[in-house]
């Protein structure tokens, strides 16, 4: 029986965390287990359909598609912890230093951010990739840098609105430096804007690397991503559809999963909640 | 309007010098000697010497940057390294192609998301509501590109109804070239309509609750002629604001969507430019988008000022 007064969890925010939950251990397997070497390239066996030796089929080169989505979610999954942890690294201090110190801080930051959002988000991250060359972690960065963007302009933004309140007010009456009264009194209160925010980018990171690996600035071959799987899998829709089907929904169930739970975090944490910010990829 | 309109110009203006500032430091100054990452590391000296005399790359870079934006500002976009032909040509040929990619895209959107928006704001909690909100949360989740394949493999290898991908070019007319661009700016559109009807909804939800709506009803309007008259005419506004911002997302999954249907827009071309390391076309197409995208930003901004008066008084 439900306790009288408690709310039950949101129905989006169960069934975020089943779907990424199954993605993170899915991941996690892949480290020690995958049901064949994901590189082991045997031509003899290439584009074969769904079978019970390899569940999802073979792609052009007899590699095993089900052990391919496996390791392509570890460096999925990688990628965007990596990039949104940069995202949050850079630009949580950034947002509230821009809050704290005012004036010109505030200025050049707020700036900053409108600057990078001025320009289409793919179009800037094909132009680091491009310029830096393609890769795993030219992706991380040019991902990363969007995020610095979106985490500043939430912090900013949530920071301003915490500033704003009497307890904060009087703390700083009683002499708390602004240093102080920032990590002490508005960051805890504003921990689940960006715990929120940082389910949503990930989403948004994910969508992005597959985007870079499709067009062949991420994650590059041998190693396994999901994108580049679909870039392949054009090349052979007429032999084998089923190619193109399993790393797409593999990529939109994932993404589900994130927007999901963030939603489903946001309804929890604060029904009046709606600040989270969902910057794309495109 | 006059006064509004000159600001509005001026922040154009403003931005679009800041993006050229910032497109010719991340091309030109950080990464290096461009000429050097043409031509690659193994290149020799005295060939690497004569393409940065061909670059200019021997002037300083503000000298170059002033050469550049003056030829901008003339119409010389300059001359492309790998076609050999002028850069105002090509992106003027690729136009053709993306203008009305896009245009269509946005079309399918709003098409598609209105209605959807509306549907559900007027069966709030009901089936179609849920109905309309999951196709918003899947249309979110769907990466463009992977939606591109599925129509292809429906419509083009399924049941033959299109092409799986190219361009006739306009000359051929406008049926095949129209038919061509069909399943691109579904791809785009739908993808972007699922955003789009989740706004209206929301827009609609909360005009709803506002007094004039409720007093409306009680003077005895039908609910249909409160919808037309004050419920739509009041969620154009962010509705529009909306459009306007997916214009932007809409130029940048064209750079996507035009690779997944071997369209050749100027997404497809940036991309093969900046795989040649052809710096002049990725600045020049850089700066095409980019002026796109505040184009419509301005056109927004005074079709925002038509339909909601109070922008324009408070300034």
């Amino acid at each position: 029986m439900r306790r009288p007064g408690r709310r039950p969890l949101p129905v989006n925010l169960i069934a975020g965390a089943v779907l990424t939950l199954l993605l993170a251990g899915m991941a996690l397997v892949s480290l020690v287990w995958t049901p064949y070497p994901p590189e082991a390239m045997r031509i003899a066996i290439r584009l074969q359909p769904p079978s019970a030796a390899h569940w999802l089929g073979t792609d052009h080169f007899g590699r095993d598609i089900l052990s391919m989505i496996m390791t392509g979610a570890r460096n999925s999954l990688a990628v965007g912890a990596v990039a949104v942890g940069t995202g949050m690294a850079v630009g949580v201090p950034l947002g509230l230093a821009a809050t704290s110190f005012g004036g010109w801080t505030d200025e050049t930051v707020g700036r900053l951010t409108d600057l990078t959002f001025a320009f289409p988000a793919v179009l800037s991250a094909i132009l680091i990739t491009a310029l830096l060359g393609p890769g795993a972690v030219n992706a991380i960065l040019a991902i990363g840098i969007f995020n610095v963007a979106v985490f500043a302009r939430v912090t900013r933004g949530a920071a301003r609105q915490v500033a704003a309140r009497e307890f904060v007010r009087a703390a700083a009456a009683l002499g708390r430096g602004p240093a102080a009264v920032t990590l002490v009194h508005v960051l805890p209160n504003i921990s689940g804007t960006l715990i929120v925010q940082a389910t949503i980018s990930f989403a948004v990171a994910i969508l992005a690397e597959a985007g870079l690996s499709y067009l062949g600035l991420g994650i590059q071959p041998p190693a396994p991503s999901w994108g580049k799987m679909l870039n392949e899998a054009q090349t052979f829709m007429l032999l084998r559809p089923t190619l193109a089907i399993f790393p797409g929904l593999t990529i939109a169930l994932s993404v589900l999963g994130l927007n999901l739970l963030g939603d489903g975090l946001r309804d929890l944490l604060d029904p009046r909640l709606r600040a989270g910010v969902r910057h794309r990829s495109s | 309007m006059t006064a509004f309109l000159g600001r509005r110009l001026l922040t154009l203006g403003l931005t679009l010098w800041l993006a050229s500032v910032v497109v010719f430091v991340v091309l030109e100054v950080l990464p290096g000697d461009p000429a050097l990452l043409m031509l690659g590391v193994d290149a020799r000296p005295d060939t690497l010497a004569a393409l940065r005399a061909r670059m200019g790359l021997d002037q300083p870079a503000p000298v170059r940057y002033l050469a550049w934006t003056g030829g901008l500002l003339t119409g010389d976009l300059g001359t492309s390294h790998t076609y050999g032909v002028p850069v105002a040509e090509l992106i003027r040929d690729r136009l053709a192609v993306t203008a009305p990619l896009t245009g269509l895209a946005m079309l399918v959107s709003m098409a598609t998301a209105l209605p959807l928006g509306l549907l559900a704001a007027s069966r709030r909690g009901r089936p179609a509501d849920y109905g309309v909100m999951a196709f918003s949360q899947l249309g979110v989740a769907v990466p463009n590109f992977w939606f591109g394949i599925l129509l292809v493999l429906w419509f083009s290898i399924g049941l033959g109804w299109f092409d799986a991908g190219g361009f006739p070019g306009w000359s051929a007319g406008i049926g095949p070239a129209l038919k061509s661009l069909t399943l691109p700016a579904l791809t785009l559109g739908l993808t972007e309509a699922a955003i789009l009807a989740r706004v209206t909804r929301s827009a609609v939800l909360d005009i709803l609750g506002e007094d004039y709506v409720r007093t409306a009803r009680a003077k005895g309007l039908s609910r249909s002629a409160v919808m037309r008259r004050h419920v739509l005419r009041n969620a154009l506004i962010p509705i529009t604001t909306i459009v306007g911002l997916q214009f932007a997302f809409l130029l940048g999954g064209a750079i996507v969507v035009e690779n997944v249907f071997f369209l050749p827009g100027l997404g497809k071309l940036l991309f093969q430019a900046i795989s040649q390391r052809d710096l002049i076309v990725v600045k020049d197409a850089v700066m095409a988008l980019a002026a796109m995208v505040v184009a419509v930003n301005l056109i927004v901004d005074v079709l925002y000022a038509l339909i909601d008066p109070r922008p324009k008084a408070a300034s």
